[in-house]
């Protein structure tokens, strides 16, 4: 029996494909909807009380009775709002947070009886440049839903989301050269396996600033404490989302963690070596890559929300001097100190 | 070569389709209640004074300039890096002029005030 | 060219930062405030005039509700000034308990403002703690007067009654096991005076450790140092009070100036900042929370050497003691026409003050011979500082208002009466 070409060519790999996009983006859901239980206990216990602990045991079915509350909640479409990109915005926040995850790469190429296979959805060259690409549209959303909400305190909150975002897209960029300057590549699959090794490999030694600053970068880039000043809470109450209810919030607020993992997950593979285990001996070698990868990730959620627990919130200018004056030039010259090197015995160094 | 791109295409298409999906469930099975209070546009409790789509602040918009120039810039650096070592020193070179030039560009923002925000 | 206009933004009343009810409309260029006009009033309640219709007695217990974060002092203001009047002895040991008192509330108003304070600027973590802190010093209010936030505890010519000789303790339940009970009531099992001492050795390690999260920290250098800058003459002309005062240099206290009830007696230090920010506001109130305790302690230890009364025994103004109403028909008609007409107080006019928590805190009363006040005005520590508003905040940016308005420690309560 021989099928048409069309299901041939097209239906099956669409259906394959589609069963892979399921089987990334359901524990995707599942783990931001964990994230925010875990961000409640544990910011909980550093502020000596329990946290969640009422749905389900010790509260762990709290995301599940929050999701379904939003999604039982009325959407609110303000009278003055401006209909359908009141609509739009949400989806454009969400749709990229999604979207970036397609080239992330879970772990190294795997020899089965099938071929080679690659835990990546998409296994494109320059998933770095694409990664770029689909996350500055995340700022679509924020600005979209604050002009469209017609409040001036979520219209301040956009504003100033955009222009951060923005600025710190640009010191996320030139950390980003830098890591393509020592791996020679825009695979992040590449990039990984240029750090095989030892944790003294791995680029967070020798692009330490660039370490910093993209992490960094990372936490203002998802809006995060302490660079949470587009919903500031004490001053503009919630920023750009301050009109939306119900699951459109709900929309900003999945996109808001999905980015944080993203972040997290980006610079454990970036920096810290991805799936290789710290030392390349036995007992480290024994637990899988992938699981090395989750764990680096839970280090830098840790911090997420241990920087929300401890700082202070920056102002705004405060924020864009650190990213223009500050991030911008130590990225410059952390790029031209590996451009010299490079033409010099130093290279080891960073290769 | 192009066929490592269907999967981005699809996975384009759910992602915006469970936000979709969500709003619609949404649409379905929450109440809506609309009355004018309700709808009116948060400002503390009270009516707002005006149109909060106002002309805004010209620094906002240097930001986004600045910004162009320079994500250009990052743009022309990622080819670059990406065969540094097959360039060798000529390469550096080149890059570092171009760097240079914009540096001076950057110095000069910076003393003319269009970082600060006070 | 167009006209540039600046846009106007209402902050408050329903603003997570505006401190209760402060309606402030804010004139925005850009970011930055061009002008800051607060609206106040939304929790006025005319204590002023209800006082005006009750017995002293009657009216003691609004001035729980005019600042209700430092209760104790605004009480003790009024006291004051109707002691002043009648010219009411007041036992000594009711002194003592009374400053011990204060500083307790001195101690409890400056945690509330730290925790609000640092959760304004982002800080959420130092609410809870200062919180937890709290939760002690309520403990010992309520243990003291049955209450834990409206006390209702001094009376013209004393305090209600005298210091228990036992502590309330945590009672068995699900939630608590035998050895959480026994650690969370290490500090019940002698009398409120045993555990307010084992607070004044607890204290002042958790302000070392609110000091290691804030002080240091870059962020809240950046977000207090230089915001809402106050040069002391400025200070004196705005009629400025308090830490608001001390912060820009001018060391002013009125228990010092003016000491009432037995400060001075005690040793305690001023602390004044040199800046006058709200970076030196704060460092002061940490300050003024060490010193505090130091005052505690000095009470404590008075007050464990030397029982006796902490009433006058002038039943026209207090109570006699049950037992003795049992069988004395004196006893029982003083209490009858206390607690129906009240005393009276002979006519005159006074203003008394106290060092409260914000600042200077006056009752002035005017009295024409009846039992209820012909005339009462409050000075409300908050209120000249929210009138600076404006003049704090012209010129910074929209996040420095909350700043401003967190270092000025308003409490509506106060301002609007």
């Amino acid at each position: 029996m021989d099928l048409p070409v069309w299901i041939a060519d097209y239906a099956l790999p669409v259906a394959w494909i589609t069963v892979q996009i399921v089987a990334l983006v359901a524990p995707l859901m599942l783990a931001v909807a964990y994230l925010t239980v875990v961000e409640r206990k544990l910011i909980g216990y550093m502020q000596l009380r329990v946290g969640p602990n009422r749905v389900g045991p010790r509260g762990w079915l709290q995301p599940i009775a929050d999701g379904l509350k939003l999604l039982l909640k009325e959407s609110i479409f303000p009278t003055q709002a401006n209909k359908g990109v009141y609509i739009v915005a949400p989806l454009l926040s969400i749709g990229p947070a999604l979207l970036a995850w397609a080239v992330i790469p879970f772990g190294p190429t795997y020899q089965t009886p099938f071929g080679e296979v690659t835990p990546v959805i998409a296994e494109v060259d320059v998933s770095l440049l694409f990664l770029l690409a689909v996350t500055s549209f995340g700022i679509y959303g924020v600005i979209m839903a604050g002009w469209a909400a017609n409040s001036k305190y979520a219209i301040i909150g956009s504003m100033r989301a955009g222009a951060q975002m923005i600025s710190y897209e640009i010191a996320m960029g030139f950390a980003l050269i830098g890591v393509i300057m020592a791996a020679n590549t825009l695979n992040i699959g590449e990039i990984v396996v240029a750090q095989s090794g030892g944790f003294w490999h791995w680029y967070f030694l020798p692009l330490l600033p660039l370490f910093v600053v993209f992490f960094i970068s990372g936490v203002a880039e998802t809006n995060r404490l302490p660079f949470d000043v587009s919903e500031g809470e004490s001053e503009i109450v919630a920023g750009f989302h301050v009109e939306y209810a119900g699951m459109t919030f709900a929309l900003f607020f999945l996109a808001e963690y999905a980015n944080m993992i993203l972040v997290s997950i980006l610079t454990a593979l970036l920096f810290l070596g991805g799936w290789h285990p710290p030392l390349p001996v036995a007992p480290f070698t024994w637990i899988p890559g992938p699981v090395w990868l989750l764990l680096k990730t839970a280090l830098f959620l840790f911090f997420f929300l241990w920087f929300r627990a401890t700082f202070p919130r920056f102002r705004y200018d405060q924020i864009m001097r650190l990213g223009w004056k500050v991030f911008i030039p130590v990225t410059l010259v952390w790029i031209t100190v590996i451009g010299v090197a490079n033409l010099t015995p130093l290279r080891a160094v960073f290769h | 070569m192009l066929e490592s791109y269907l999967p981005i295409l699809v996975f384009l298409a759910i992602a915006l389709g469970v936000g979709v999906i969500a709003l619609l469930l949404n649409f379905l099975v929450a109440p809506r209640n609309p009355d004018p209070e309700k709808l009116s546009p948060y400002e503390s409790g009270f009516e707002a004074f005006e149109d909060a789509r106002l002309r805004f602040d010209v620094r906002y918009y240097l930001v986004a300039i600045l910004f162009i120039v320079f994500d250009l810039e990052i743009a022309f650096f990622f080819p670059w890096a990406v065969v540094l070592d097959e360039l060798g020193a000529t390469g550096f070179v080149a890059m570092a002029i171009f760097l240079g030039i914009l540096v001076v560009g950057f110095i000069y923002e910076w003393k003319k005030g269009a970082l600060e925000w006070e | 060219m167009a006209e540039i206009r600046n846009y106007t933004l209402n902050f408050g009343p329903q603003h997570p930062a505006a401190h209760g009810v402060l309606r402030l409309v804010l004139e925005l260029d850009g970011e930055v405030v061009a002008r800051a006009d607060p609206h106040v009033g939304l929790l006025h309640r005319g204590t002023e005039k209800l006082a005006e219709h009750k017995t002293y007695m009657q009216a003691l217990p609004y001035f729980d509700r005019l600042d209700y974060v430092s209760i104790l002092p605004n009480e003790h203001a009024f006291c004051l000034a109707v002691e002043a009047l009648r010219e009411i002895e007041v036992p000594e040991r009711a002194q003592y308990i009374r400053v011990m008192f204060d500083e307790i509330s001195r101690i409890l108003n400056h945690l509330l403002w730290l925790g609000a304070h640092a959760m304004d600027v982002g800080a959420m973590t130092m609410f809870l703690y200062t919180f937890r802190d709290r939760e002690l010093l309520m403990d010992a209010y309520e243990a003291a007067s049955g209450a834990r936030l409206h006390a209702n505890y001094y009376r013209p010519g004393g305090v209600n009654r005298d210091l228990p000789d036992t502590m309330p303790k945590y009672q068995p339940s699900k939630w608590h096991s035998e050895a959480d009970l026994e650690e969370m009531n290490a500090w019940r099992q002698g009398s409120l005076v045993d555990f307010i001492e084992a607070f004044t050795d607890y204290f002042p390690d958790r302000v070392d450790e609110y000091e290691t999260l804030l002080t240091d920290n870059r962020i809240w250098k950046q977000r207090t140092v230089g915001i809402g800058e106050i040069p002391a003459e400025r200070a004196l002309q705005l009629g400025f009070t308090g830490p608001m005062l001390r912060g820009s240099g001018v060391e002013w206290d009125l228990r010092r100036k003016q000491p009432y009830a037995v400060y001075d007696r005690m040793d305690f230090q001023v602390p004044v900042g040199t800046n006058g920010d709200s970076y030196d506001r704060y460092l002061v109130r940490i300050e003024e929370m060490r010193q505090s305790v130091r005052i505690i302690r000095q009470c404590v230890d008075w007050l464990r050497a030397n029982p006796g009364p902490v009433r006058t025994s002038d039943y026209k103004v207090m109570p006699p003691p049950r037992a003795e109403m049992k069988q004395s028909m004196e006893a029982l008609i003083h209490h009858f026409k206390l607690f129906s007409e009240g005393f009276h107080v002979p006519p005159g006019e006074t203003y008394r003050t106290v060092e409260h928590p914000k600042g200077e805190f006056g009752v002035y009363l005017i009295s024409d011979g009846a039992n209820k006040p012909y005339r009462m005005k409050i000075r409300a520590a908050g209120f000249p500082h929210m009138a600076a508003m404006d003049e704090m905040t012209r010129g910074h940016m929209l996040a420095d208002v909350v700043t401003v308005m967190g270092t000025m420690d308003v409490v509506f309560g106060e301002i609007d009466r």
